[in-house]
């Protein structure tokens, strides 16, 4: 087996912006999938060299300990504001934030709101896995109806906490909004087509064209109990008919761009 | 017939999660119980023949953790005579 | 009743239940989940107001409406949430409204981290948010304490008609005690006169924080004045400890002042006459009996974790007739009982000095042991 693993059999290799830091984490948790695209995705258009990301305040406020670019820490919910300022001062840069459902949801709807409206050529990517993950396990904006997280012990119950907010339709409303797109990070298939999105959204700001966003469905195993194959399962069966799949803002000027 | 490949899971790096045992196609993969990683989980590794080097597992791996080699196949003919 | 194990932020949570609250909105920030959390199952249970807001500053709102309808409210945080709060806590302080608020405060400044500190004295003991307040401040060193604080720190912003805070640090908020929680207090709305709760048939009354002819704001500022010297003259507590013949007398508040007491007490095995002074409201602040005992110690030992914010007001009320010494840790470190052992052994062992700044020695102490 050993005369397969040559350099000229090489199919796959950890990319080049991921770092060597083990990240913290919980196993099976596809917050590490997700960063291990957007490094993919950097590495393929050669943009680590000119990229600042924002990291958030949740799971992925270390964020910057893995990916070997540039990255700035912001407070919870602003990264939009941050990356509005980075991205205004320095055109040239590729400027994108990570975040998850408390910091964009939840503290930081008016941020991002405000970026999507302004239509800021940044790039965001949205971890939606429907509770607060570093606080343990509490209700997010994006917790399905019935579901028991730490803040809603008996199920969310819509009459008392209402419904859950569907982001990436909700910004595609905006004019300023340039490509919105939900993904999900379940199988091998979507994680393909999440990867293809978010090359998409990277490109869309390269050449200009407006405000980015890839929502991807995502797993806690550690706060929903269950492992990270189950886990797995849970988007799939429970999360995705809640939040469909799809493109829900392409703009005229992504279209005609034919990325 | 199919192609041969090969993974290399980073100890470093792998936490055990199975996910990649859950993806794999050909179903090779499965968990060293006889091993610990440094950070005291057990590692995936392979453990039976018929690895595609189809980087399913890379795919579905949060940590980065798994390289892929698939054996690069000629033609048919080629292969058949054993090249 | 009986006494039970509890943690301290599961345990101030039931205890404002206990004391009649009737609405809760918060916010999750470790290291005080756990008051949100079991609010989010007991407030529904009992039928009383509970919502998780977007994050601080819906919270803090939530908190304004329902304190003008005249209703038992409270919210709790740590020491980022309760920044991104002072907007709210001011137009609360304009408006002359009751609150309870908790801070269960962590290493800063930033994001610090989830560790126990006292770096917010300053923020929540000069006002919190912009403008002349001042809230009523309780420091309890204990979950009983803390417990037993909350009925009269809702009481006290009630008849003052003023913030009141429970501040605490992580180690509180997250450590389990015996305690004894008072019994289930049923809820008493209020008549007030000024709350807006539905005009009915009385004369509409509108609640702002707005006057926008200087002379009226002027006069605005001066009845909130007038009342917190009211608070001052008669609303001080604190707990003193070993004090009759003290040479040194050690003061911390919270969390430091418990700690002290451990050392305190070993210091005292030891021959040595050191006492504590643990202010229970640090705002307002006992600058009176501080300054009673300033004059019959030799030195005054100032112990917090932070880099000497109480130590401002100490100095305040001494000032500049006793030496006053200083030891804090900072950035969520906690200080052990040993180390402030040593502190009071040094400073009783060595000719005590008036300096402008103690905190100066302190940081060449600090800068020696902390490479």
């Amino acid at each position: 087996m050993a005369t397969i693993a040559v350099p000229q059999n090489l199919v796959y290799e950890r990319p080049d912006s991921f770092t060597d830091t083990p990240t913290h984490y919980c196993p099976g948790c596809t917050h590490g999938v997700a960063h291990r695209l957007i490094a993919e995705v950097l590495d393929e258009m050669n943009l680590a060299s000119r990229t600042i990301g924002v990291a958030p305040v949740g799971c992925a406020v270390f964020a910057y300990n893995y990916f070997a670019i540039d990255f700035v820490e912001a407070p919870h919910g602003r990264a939009p504001a941050m990356a509005t300022g980075l991205k205004r001062v320095l055109p040239e840069a590729i400027v994108f934030t990570y975040q998850g459902d408390g910091d964009l949801a939840s503290i930081g709807t008016g941020e991002i709101v405000h970026a999507a409206a302004r239509g800021e050529n940044i790039t965001v990517i949205f971890i939606n896995n429907a509770n607060f993950g570093m606080t343990g396990g509490q209700m997010a904006p994006t917790t399905l109806p019935g579901m028991k997280t730490t803040s809603s012990p008996n199920g969310r119950d819509v009459e008392t906490q209402g419904y859950p907010i569907r982001m990436a339709e909700m910004l595609a409303t905006l004019d300023g909004s340039g490509y919105i797109v939900r993904r999900s990070l379940h199988d091998p298939k979507n994680i393909r087509l999440a990867k293809k999105a978010i090359r998409l959204a990277f490109e869309v700001q390269v050449r200009g064209l407006g405000f980015s966003l890839v929502e991807l469905l995502s797993t806690c195993p550690s706060n929903w109990n269950l492992t990270p194959v189950e886990s797995l399962k849970f988007v799939e069966e429970k999360m995705v008919p809640y939040y469909p799949l799809g493109d829900y803002k392409v703009s005229p000027a992504v279209s005609a761009a034919k990325i | 017939m199919p192609a041969k490949g090969w993974i290399e899971v980073n100890d470093q790096f792998c936490k055990g999660c199975e996910l990649c045992i859950a993806a794999c196609p050909p179903d090779v993969m499965a968990l060293d119980n006889e091993r610990l990683t440094p950070k005291g989980y057990h590692p995936a590794h392979i453990v039976k023949d018929g690895c595609t080097g189809c980087a399913i597992c890379a795919l579905v791996c949060p940590d980065a953790a798994i390289t892929v080699y698939r054996e690069v196949t000629k033609a048919p003919a080629a292969a058949a005579a054993g090249g | 009743m009986a006494r039970e194990l509890w943690e301290g932020n599961q345990a101030i949570a039931e205890g404002a239940i206990r004391s009649g609250l009737e609405a809760y909105f918060g916010y999750p920030i470790t290291p005080q989940n756990e008051i949100l959390e079991w609010m989010s199952r007991r407030m529904p249970e009992l039928g009383r107001a509970f919502v998780q807001a977007e994050a601080e500053l819906g919270a803090i709102n939530m908190v304004y409406g329902a304190a003008c309808a005249g209703v038992r409210v409270m919210t709790s945080s740590s020491s980022p949430g309760i920044s991104l709060m002072q907007e709210g806590l001011s137009y609360i302080a304009g408006t002359e409204i009751p609150m309870l608020l908790v801070n269960v405060m962590r290493g800063g400044p930033g994001l610090g981290n989830i560790a126990p500190s006292q770096g917010d004295y300053n923020q929540i003991c000069k006002g919190g948010g912009h403008g002349d307040y001042h809230p009523i401040v309780l420091a309890p060193a204990s979950v009983q304490e803390a417990v037993d604080l909350i009925p009269v720190a809702f009481d006290l912003a009630e008849k003052y008609l003023n913030i009141a805070c429970l501040l605490l640090d992580g180690s509180i908020g997250q450590m389990m005690e015996p305690v004894e929680l008072p019994p289930m207090r049923e809820v008493k709305r209020k008549d007030y006169p000024w709350a807006t709760n539905g005009a009915k048939d009385r004369a509409r009354r509108v609640l702002t924080s707005i006057y926008l002819e200087p002379e009226d704001e002027e006069k605005t500022n001066l009845r909130l004045l007038r009342r917190w010297q009211e608070v001052q003259a008669k609303e001080m507590r604190y707990k003193e400890y070993y004090l009759d013949q003290a040479q040194v007398v050690v003061i911390g508040f919270g969390t430091a002042g418990r700690i002290a007491l451990s050392a305190v007490r070993a210091a005292r095995a030891q021959g040595i006459q050191v006492g504590l002074f643990r202010p229970v409201t640090v705002s307002p602040f006992p600058y009176e009996r501080v300054a009673e005992l300033a004059a019959r110690a030799k030195v005054l030992l100032v112990v917090e974790m932070n880099s000497g914010q109480m130590l401002e007001d100490v100095r305040l009320a001494v000032n500049g007739r006793t030496p006053i010494e200083f030891y804090g840790r900072v950035g969520g470190m906690v200080p052990f009982p040993d180390e402030i052992l040593s502190e009071i052994q040094r400073v009783s062992r060595e000719t005590p000095k008036i300096v402008d700044d103690p905190g100066k020695a302190w940081m060449k102490r600090m800068d020696a042991a902390i490479k």
